[in-house]
């Protein structure tokens, strides 16, 4: 190294180069350096273009769209202007409704099972499969759900209760990953002080560990509403779309708010497509909502 | 509570009353749950495949490679033609797009999050780019097919197509919906999980031995280079993986930005259709037997994706249990 030395200036009395000395490719290293800087930082300004672009022009197009009567008329012809999307409001409520008393008892349940029972082999595999189940692609769970549930074994045909199952299958995974996170915050102390009040097992997690986590496991359940209510594609093989409002449990096809965003925009017609806008901002509010009031929530008790 | 009374007039410890069964029960409650995540999966997989056998039967390998896909209209037998190896193309090709655009990027800013960013600013921008996932993916088709292929994405195309439109994968004709403009939103899409992942990977990377190669004299570029990256590498790996399962599996966006057709062709900006835009896309229309198909296509959609997501998995796994939360 001594040899490439830029000015090869009058050694320390101990023999060694002065600290002052540059190497000679010192400055092509800082050019690099600077350069390689400002490319990240034209990344992470590139990365949040989208997010922009996308909730400016939902915002845009879609805010003469959503008025009173926008939630409470089923959507006319796509040629015909006005109307609504009532059957889609409907219908996501319905299917998220029953959705959610599926997916979160038993995530709650499965998450308590990982976190106080777990340990073992077959924990493991549980909580292994289950990271893999967020990547399962949506329009399989809805071909499954189709297959065993619709046409299948039970012939239970299209309808609101396929749809909740179908997207109760696709929010389980986040429930069961974000109650474990949140129960394993619970300090142990706090289960053993039960546990000496001679509190059962059950009671502890019961009385004690579930309400400490309160306020965590909402977080994790809001945020596998706000996806489970932007799913389209199980929708799409299991509720099939209706043009009206529907209340039946099942047996007749259900809509969503989703399902009148797709199909609402692959049509030629002008009025129709207006009204995706207005449905794509009214359900990007709901999900940002719900996505930023459970992060919201997630982080005050975590200080807590 | 009818158990005798101790000495000093409190109830003995060891009452045993009808409540002994409950932790039992309770065990035996929450386990079931827990197998529920289990059993789903294996349900997923026994009952698609077994429905959708007769297709693989009939057909063979040449469903893989087989580039005729003809639609019968048979309630009992198998008469058309399916070979999906269109819609296996227009997959891989759409993924392997919104990779090459969204690995470069997100780990940019995965970088700049963790090394360069004031640190007031580290969160808001981690937030900022994750909640790119929360937009729900229809909304992502409507933007595309709406907005942001026809203003920004159809003018580049028509740019690269002609400078370089003698190239085969650049040839026209150009249609607006294509591989390309799918594989452009799909990047966008896969650009958060890939950005968390990355950025928890990077995290859990030794901070004393950055530190150490600072003390060296290296520059952030060359701590970054020699240190993070290779540090890191296994994890980034997993985290490029869980974005292709991600981008693989993507269905409605896809389905609307990808063309619909069941052809295939060279060119970037061919209209084609991908293996689960296809089921979306046709599944209305289909006669019994396509439906069969169309099963097929999701079985082997889902294989795919599953050996995908289980090596990321794994790979991630082994650093520490990252999962991406703020991207699922």
């Amino acid at each position: 190294m001594t040899t490439t030395m830029q000015r090869p200036s009058s050694p320390t009395p101990s023999g060694h180069r002065s600290l002052r000395d540059k190497e000679e490719n010192a400055r092509s290293r800082a050019a690099k350096n600077r350069v390689v800087e400002t490319l990240l930082l034209l990344g992470m300004i590139l990365a949040i273009v989208p997010l922009i672009l996308i909730l400016f022009e939902v915002g845009r197009r879609g805010a003469g769209v959503v008025s009173l009567e926008f939630f409470t008329q089923a959507e006319p012809p796509y040629r015909r202007e006005g109307g609504g999307y009532a059957q889609g409001f409907v219908g996501t409520a319905y299917i998220m409704l029953l959705a959610v008393l599926m997916a979160i008892p038993l995530g709650i349940a499965a998450a308590v099972y990982l976190t106080e029972y777990g340990g073992g082999r077959l924990a493991k595999a549980v909580q292994f499969f289950n990271d893999v189940m967020t990547g399962v692609p949506s329009v399989f769970v809805g071909l499954f759900i189709y297959a065993l549930l619709v046409v299948g074994t039970l012939q239970l045909r299209f309808g609101t209760f396929v749809g909740a199952v179908a997207i109760a299958i696709m929010m389980l995974p986040i429930v069961v990953r974000s109650s474990e996170e949140m129960l394993k915050l619970v300090p142990p102390e706090l289960r053993n002080a039960s546990f000496g009040l001679g509190a059962r097992k059950w009671q502890v997690v019961m009385k004690t560990v579930l309400p400490a986590a309160g306020p965590g496991l909402v977080t994790g359940s809001m945020l596998a509403v706000a996806r489970g209510a932007g799913e389209t594609a199980p929708l799409l093989l299991t509720a099939l779309g209706s043009l009206q409002i529907v209340t039946a449990l099942q047996g007749t096809a259900q809509s969503s708010l989703t399902l009148l965003i797709y199909r609402g925009s692959i049509q030629p017609f002008a009025a129709g497509i207006q009204r995706a806008w207005g449905g794509a901002l009214a359900l990007l509010v709901i999900v940002l909502v719900l996505t930023v009031a459970a992060r919201w929530i997630g982080s005050r008790s975590q200080v807590a | 509570m009818n158990a005798p009374e101790s000495p000093t007039g409190h109830r003995s410890l060891r009452v045993e009353d009808r409540g002994r069964l409950a932790d039992p029960l309770f065990r035996w409650f929450v386990t079931s749950a827990g197998m529920s995540v289990l059993v789903i999966l294996a349900l997923m997989i026994a009952r698609t495949t077994s429905d959708a056998w007769p297709i693989f039967r009939r057909e063979g390998l040449a469903f893989f490679y087989g580039t005729q896909w003809t639609a019968g209209f048979s309630r009992t037998e198998i008469t058309g033609e399916y070979g999906a190896w269109p819609f296996i193309y227009g997959t891989l090709l759409t993924a392997t797009i919104a990779i090459v655009i969204a690995l470069p990027l997100a780990l940019a800013v995965a970088l700049y999050i963790t090394q360069l960013a004031p640190k007031r600013l580290k969160n808001p921008l981690s937030y900022t780019v994750e909640i790119l996932a929360a937009v729900p993916s229809v909304i992502y088709g409507l933007w595309g097919l709406l907005f942001f292929v026809p203003t920004f994405v159809r003018p580049f195309m028509e740019l690269v197509n002609g400078a370089l439109g003698w190239f085969p994968l650049f040839e026209g004709p150009l249609y607006t919906v294509n591989y390309f403009s799918a594989g452009v939103v799909l990047a966008i899409m896969i650009l958060p999980i890939i950005t968390a992942i990355t950025r928890e990977v990077i995290g859990v990377h030794s901070q004393d031995v950055q530190n150490g190669a600072y003390a060296l004299g290296a520059t952030r570029w060359e701590v970054i280079r020699r240190v993070i990256l290779p540090g890191s590498f296994p994890g980034i790996v997993g985290a490029t993986m869980l974005g292709l399962g991600r981008a693989l599996g993507e269905t409605i966006a896809a389905a609307m930005l990808v063309g619909g057709s069941q052809r295939w062709g060279r060119s970037l900006f061919f209209a084609g259709d991908t293996m689960a835009a296809h089921i979306a896309n046709t599944f209305q229309d289909a006669a019994p037997e396509t439906v069969l198909a169309l099963l097929a296509i999701g079985v082997a959609l889902f294989i795919v994706t599953m050996v995908v997501n289980v090596f990321a998995r794994l790979l991630v796994w082994r650093i520490g249990h990252i999962t991406g939360d703020a991207a699922v």
